[in-house]
């Protein structure tokens, strides 16, 4: 007898929708979930492949503790109890000779964040981070700068939208479904997308301009964007008068960028960037210039992404239809939020971080992330403090932070590693414990708010009993915390127990979610009103090109542009990104992903491959100066001479992840890990490399 | 004679790959075999600006197939009422004569079972009233199932609101 479940997708972080089929405790079939308008049924191929991972034998099946050295796969299996008493008694133990704050817990933000985070309140360390920093942290600080939210407050109207500029950010890529579909389908009603990268990813070949930049230069670009708009007044005047601070510090600054001086640094013609800002003006502000997520990270990227959002700033597009809008939810329908463990009473910490993050390190970065880049400099140098244990939950170091070497010397010297994963990935095979998490078809989770212009609530719901001896995330952190004394802050038994109380104040029920998957909470969408009801959080209630945040500790809102040099000859930017069947570091296993993308190569420029003897599949050697690795190169006209370019994630060395093993190389074996300190991002596009023909 | 016909929207298609994977899910395929394939051509130069195409490679399922005159053993088969192509597994012996015969590379080896696989439209889905999973969950909608007399317009209209107002403008109009 086949039932459906209605739940969420995991098989990346943007967390589609879905419905399942299930027969006799089997998953028959997944699509997304039909009721959601611009999903109606579609699903990636990531989606469709969360079949294989449930069956995937080559995932952790039960709890491990290991017998041989570090990373050399020597494992026993234990009994939950046995492993969680293990964990739990080593944690005990070394915060009681180091104190709470020798103790670390990394994830990638998560639907149980808010209990992780309790996790670690509740046995006193103030060093809870996630992954969000290695990948968007500058975008998060350029936001907070400008207009008081951070991005993940932030959305785009694609559907409305009747020109998007887009900075290598690889849509048609990067797969958010909902997204896609409404570009496209603005797209059909006439709207333009102008797309700027040093390579052509499949989102350039559906653009009606590309431009091929010169790697690093997109910010000499925008300068030059503005220096025309306050020119020739293209902007909103009435809104930049309304909403927008500093508009003659900008004119003055952006004053000698002119169109002919970015041409000289960019390599796109002057008449060009003319015709560009004209062209959107006249749509405003049903514009957007897209400020995520990838392309040109570099040292000083924070000032790049403040670029992109003040263009939209000076277009009137931040609380546009079809602009940017600032995410509206549960209380701005009228409803209280969903609750959080992590809101109980905790004992105060007063620990500096590890990281730095919003202090020292990292003055503007947004501490309730942290930066995770710091992990193996904090661990090494003992600074500011001893560090001796790293639980990680789906987060990745060795393959997410630059430097792997380096990450992994780090680790050596702690004295617990503990991975809550369903990978075998470089991080779980190289530590102490694997406390093995039942996948998301096999676990429900706490409640999303989907904010936006139309708020919703999304219920992962499970769908098939676990196949393997694993536990949900949110369970395993209870019964830890419960042997160590902290079990009182966690006071649910099971998934039902979070749903009600997450739900307690907001006039919902667990039945709402039966029939659909998600419960929405308006049917307009909610814009406010541009005259007087935008709500920016700066100081100013405006948005602030001359930022408050940056000017109280002492960093130029507008400091001077350095050019970009380039790289001499046989020398690359090397750069990364991602293609539409993996997810970052933890789809390469999966048999039918595999199958599709099996390694990467090297991009590298017909012209530059031609004098150094390069032919296209030819084994060539990239080398940095953290480390050469060997991978074949792809030999095109379609990137810029000055950058090569891999995908992420490849160059697994666990022998237990059979399909993906030894296959491409690893590009945070080669990145160097140098970061923008004021946005808080490490500089992933930065690293320059010497490519030549493998001997 | 096939009632049906698959239509590829090429402009919404971004050549995710998904369908490969909605296909191979539903069949409960190994390492292999693709009953349907994006055959991705470019990046080139078209007037100005970089273009890729993705050409989407299911089984035609011919009016007059070739794969099953040559099948020596009836595995490979039509079904009378709608014509979908399809093979019986219990019949075939692996002989590969199919594979040989047919001009676009549809019919598929299964390495697992030692038999002819191929694309069958997901007939059980269809004799459901449902679609082909690769329709069903294509991740733009640029994939239309129906039947081959009522043909799609969304071409047509396309390319008449693209040149509705040329002759009346003397500047493009989007």
């Amino acid at each position: 007898m086949a039932s459906e479940v209605y739940s969420m997708c995991f098989m990346c972080s943007v967390r589609c929708p879905i419905k399942v089929t299930v027969e006799n405790d089997e998953v028959t079939w997944i699509e997304g979930n039909p009721h959601v308008p611009g999903i109606e049924g579609a699903l990636c191929a990531k989606g469709s492949a969360g079949i294989a991972l449930l069956r995937d034998h080559e995932r952790p099946q039960y709890p491990m503790i290991r017998t041989g050295p570090r990373g050399e796969g020597q494992w026993r299996r234990a009994t939950w109890d046995e492993a969680l008493d293990y964990v739990a008694g080593r944690l005990g133990e070394l915060r009681e000779k180091y104190g709470p704050r020798s103790i670390l817990f990394g994830e990638r933000t998560n639907l149980n964040t808010h209990i992780s985070k309790t996790f670690m309140k509740a046995i006193g360390s103030p060093n809870h981070f996630t992954h969000d920093a290695l990948c968007k942290g500058s975008v998060n600080t350029a936001f907070r700068s400008l207009t008081g939210y951070n991005d993940a407050q932030v959305g785009v109207d694609y559907a409305n939208t009747r020109h998007i500029v887009m900075y290598g950010r690889n849509l048609f890529e990067a797969l958010e479904i909902k997204s896609v579909n409404n570009l496209l389908s603005a797209m059909d009603k006439g709207a333009k997308l102008t797309y700027i990268d040093p390579r052509v990813t499949v989102t350039a070949t559906k653009a009606d301009r590309y431009w091929m930049i010169r790697p690093g230069t997109d910010l000499a670009l925008n300068y030059a964007l503005m220096h025309t708009i306050i020119k020739e007044r293209l902007y909103d005047a009435e809104y930049v008068r309304r909403w927008v601070l500093g508009l003659n510090e900008l004119q003055a600054f952006v004053e000698p960028c002119t169109p002919q001086w970015a041409e000289r640094e960019t390599g796109i013609p002057a008449s060009e960037i003319i015709a560009l800002a004209r062209e959107v003006a006249e749509d405003k502000p049903s514009v957007v210039f897209h400020y995520g997520y990838r392309g040109s990270h570099r040292p000083n990227e924070v000032y790049f992404r403040r670029s992109m959002i003040i263009l939209n700033a000076l277009m009137g597009s931040i609380e546009a239809k079809g602009g940017l809008f600032i995410k509206k939810g549960l209380q701005a329908v009228g409803r209280s939020d969903l609750k959080k463990y992590v809101d109980q009473d905790f004992e105060k910490i007063t620990e500096p971080r590890f990281d730095g993050s919003g202090s020292d390190m990292f003055p503007v970065a947004d501490a309730s992330h942290g930066n995770p880049q710091m992990l193996a400099h904090a661990i090494l140098n003992e600074d500011p403090y001893p560090i001796k244990a790293l639980i990680a939950n789906r987060f990745e170091p060795i393959e997410s932070i630059p430097d792997s070497s380096t990450t992994r010397r780090a680790l050596d010297k702690l004295d617990l590693i503990v991975a809550i994963d369903i990978h075998f990935n470089e991080f779980a095979w190289y530590s102490d414990v694997i406390l093995p998490e039942s996948i998301y078809l096999e676990r429900g989770d706490s409640l999303q708010v989907a904010a936006g212009l139309k708020p919703q609530i999304i219920m992962r719901r499970q769908a098939v009993t676990p196949r393997y001896d694993t536990r949900p995330g949110w369970l395993i952190l209870k019964q830890l915390a419960e042997r160590m004394g902290a079990g009182r802050y966690f006071p649910y038994e099971t998934i039902e127990d979070i749903w009600k109380f997450q739900l307690e104040n907001t006039g919902l029920n667990i039945e709402d979610f039966e029939s659909k998957g998600f419960v929405s909470l308006s049917d307009q969408p909610i814009l406010w009103e541009r005259k007087d009801g935008l709500k920016f959080k700066t100081a100013s209630g405006r948005v602030e090109l001359v930022s408050s945040l940056f000017e109280n500790a002492g960093i130029p809102s507008f400091p001077p542009y350095e050019p970009v040099q380039a790289p001499e000859e046989g020398t690359f930017r090397l750069h990364v990104g991602r293609c539409a069947v993996h997810t970052h570091v933890s789809t390469q296993n999966n048999p039918y992903l595999n199958e599709l993308v099996p390694e990467n190569d090297l991009w590298i420029n017909t012209v530059a491959a031609a004098s150094l003897g390069i032919k296209n599949g030819q084994p060539v050697e990239v080398s940095s100066s953290r480390a050469s690795s060997k991978v074949k190169a792809r030999v095109t006209e379609f990137i810029h001479p000055e950058a090569v370019f891999m995908l992420h994630g490849f160059g697994k060395t666990v022998p237990a992840q059979t399909r993906a093993f030894g296959k491409g190389a690893g590009d945070a074996l080669i990145q160097e890990n140098i970061s923008d300190r004021v946005g808080g991002s490490p500089a992933l596009d930065q690293t320059l490399v010497k490519v030549r023909p493998a001997s | 004679m096939s009632r049906y016909y698959l239509l590829q929207d090429q402009k919404k298609c971004i050549g995710c790959f998904s369908c490969e994977v909605h296909c191979k899910t539903y069949h409960g395929l190994p390492l292999g075999p693709r009953l349907t394939q994006i055959i991705t051509v470019g990046p080139r130069m078209v007037a100005g600006v970089p273009r890729m195409s993705f050409v989407f490679m299911p089984c035609f399922h011919c009016e007059d197939p070739w794969c099953v005159p040559v099948c020596p053993t009836g595995a490979m088969r039509k079904r009378p009422g709608d014509g979908i192509v399809y093979v019986e597994p219990s019949l075939c012996v692996g002989c590969k004569s199919c594979i040989t015969a047919c001009p676009w590379g549809a019919p598929q080896w299964n390495p697992l079972t030692g038999k002819v696989v191929k694309c069958n439209y997901c007939m059980e889905r269809v004799d459901q009233g449902l679609e082909p999973s690769c329709v069903t969950k294509c991740v733009t909608h640029c994939l239309h199932f129906g039947k081959a007399s009522e043909l799609d317009t969304t071409r047509r209209e396309r390319f008449a609101r693209s040149v509705a107002f040329e002759l009346m403008n003397p500047s493009p109009v989007r």
